[in-house]
């Protein structure tokens, strides 16, 4: 399978990884995946609670090329971003910044959920609702 | 100077050597002839030269030439050995017991056998890939007609206890037959000290072209025979119909004449190879030898780095080394090595496999680069682990709950 060169850059120079003190209240924690699927994406969000905006973003991942280029692009595009912008984050913009291939379009989903998952943890640590999110079912 | 890329792949296919090709050249242009011309000197070249490496393929296997019946491959092989023993010996029985570590191209053939009716039995295997004699006796049945065991397994290398299967398959009168496939040219077959009825071998995993093989059918105690599965002009004493693959025929009696003078000698050479990489490599923490280290094929080893996937290890090394991988990424099912998952591996644990298929024109060079090129990967993608840090950080990874999807 040919890969394009910026999934190939993102693999083989992959930006942000590392991890982010979980017990702290402004860092969000998203575990998703399973090491028996063959993928499991940590991605974790700092935010400044003052102006809801996401100042770091740390990710760790088990899985393919595909899967750690997509986390790796994933806390690129979170740094920075409000937390409500960094819930419009679509798998689909990955799929197609990454030129995935069809089979590898799970790498995408799963990146978006571990987002979202991230975004929750913080809600919830910080008194928030956790938000519900509709099932993308292309796993 | 090491020329990239590196090849580590020959349980896949291996490349022809050259002697082969030279071989083959003639028959492509000059002595083009069907084998089957009886009239004329085109013709006659080409028989001549089907006979002479008919002779020369069965040499290795310790056979009459009379038992050989070219095939396009192994899978075709396969087939004909299933099929042809269950429609040939229907009136004994219908019963045919293999194992689940078996190539696709016998479970699924076994599955054609069971839809046309047939019973099949797929015996399990230990931890090292291996069956249980005593549980192989145990399946045996008043119908049992064969016994389809693989005499080297393709993703582990591991060696079945082929003598002790025939002894039983012989002991009650079943026929065995073996997909010899990953063995043939790489250690000693010997259809009858081994006792084999049917054998089934390629030639381009033995540096043969692709596109030919063949079917080992005893002629002699038992007389075995198979039904034609193609219809046609009734080729290879009526077993195989159809134009035969002189080229390709030359070249695979070549390939059996280079295996056969230089296995001994390869076998040492690649073992000791396949052992220096193995043991560098076991150097990581928490990689695991997955097969029979015991009962193994010399330049094979199939090894899981634990907590880093296949896939995502072979894209650190891929331009410059080839191999294969146990994961799913890698597989058209999307599932993770059948096999190593029969051998009682976790999903986890297939999914981080890597298969290393060494072969004639390997170097040490080549395995020094493969151990550097190998580690570092590794341990680049272990610090991008989460399950890498869970388990630095003792976080016992069963009572996480995951999401399975």
């Amino acid at each position: 399978m040919a890969y394009s060169e910026k999934l190939i850059d993102h693999y083989q120079n992959p930006k942000n990884v590392g991890t982010l003190d979980k017990s702290k209240k402004t860092v969000g924690t998203g575990l998703v995946g399973a090491p028996e699927c063959g993928d499991v994406m940590r991605l974790q969000i700092e935010v400044d609670d003052t102006t809801g905006m996401i100042t770091d973003a740390k990710f760790k991942t088990f899985g393919c090329g595909s899967a750690i280029a997509s986390s790796s692009l994933a806390t690129e595009w979170l740094k920075g971003k409000s937390v409500d912008d960094a819930l419009k984050i679509d798998n689909m913009a990955i799929v197609e910044e990454l030129a995935l291939p069809p089979v590898k379009i799970h790498c995408s989903v799963l990146a978006e959920d571990a987002i979202k998952a991230a975004i929750n943890d913080y809600r919830k640590k910080n008194g928030l609702e956790e938000i519900v999110f509709e099932e993308k079912g292309v796993h | 100077m090491l020329k990239l890329p590196i090849y580590l792949d020959n349980n896949a296919t291996t490349p022809c050597d050259p002697r082969v090709v030279e071989a083959m050249l003639p028959y492509f242009t000059e002595h083009f002839g069907n084998a089957a011309s009886r009239n004329h000197p085109f013709g006659w070249a080409a028989e001549e030269a089907v006979d002479y490496a008919r002779e020369q393929v069965a040499k290795l296997i310790g056979s009459d030439p009379k038992e050989i019946i070219f095939t396009s491959g192994a899978t075709e092989g396969d087939n004909l050995a299933i099929k042809g023993v269950f429609d040939m010996y229907a009136s004994k029985g219908n019963h045919i017991i293999t194992c689940v570590t078996e190539h696709k191209a016998v479970l699924d053939t076994c599955k054609h056998i069971e839809k046309m009716g047939g019973e099949v039995t797929y015996l399990p295997v230990n931890g090292e890939g291996l069956i249980d004699i005593a549980e192989l006796e145990a399946a045996i049945k008043p119908n049992t007609i064969l016994i389809a065991i693989m005499y080297a397994n393709n993703e582990t290398g591991t060696i079945m206890p082929v003598r002790e299967i025939s002894a039983i398959a012989r002991k009650h009168g079943v026929l065995f037959f073996t997909d010899a496939t990953q063995a043939v040219g790489k250690v000693p077959v010997n259809v009858l000290q081994d006792g084999i009825d049917l054998c089934t071998f390629t030639a381009h995993k033995m540096y043969g072209p692709k596109g030919v093989g063949a079917l080992y059918v005893r002629r002699k105690n038992p007389r075995v025979k198979v039904t034609a599965q193609m219809d046609g002009g009734g080729h290879e004493r009526g077993m195989r119909s159809g134009t035969l693959n002189v080229t390709g025929i030359v070249g695979f009696g070549k390939a059996c004449e280079l295996a056969m003078n230089e296995m001994e000698s390869e076998a040492v050479r690649l073992s000791a190879l396949r052992d220096k990489l193995e043991t560098a490599l076991l150097q990581l923490e928490e990689a695991y030898v997955n097969g029979s280290k015991e009962h193994r094929l010399p330049h094979v080893a199939n090894i899981s780095f634990k907590y880093v996937e296949g896939e995502g290890l072979m894209m650190g090394f891929n331009k410059n080394i080839a191999l294969s991988s146990g994961s799913a990424c890698t597989s058209a099912s999307l599932e993770p090595s059948y096999v190593l998952k029969a051998l009682g591996l976790g999903d986890d644990l297939a999914h981080s496999s890597l298969r290393f298929g060494l072969g004639r024109f390997t170097t040490e060079e080549q395995i020094d680069y493969t151990i550097k090129h190998v580690s570092v990967t590794v341990l680049k993608l272990r610090e991008m682990s989460p399950l890498w840090e869970m388990f630095k950080d003792g976080v016992d990874m069963d009572s996480i709950e995951w999401a399975h999807h």
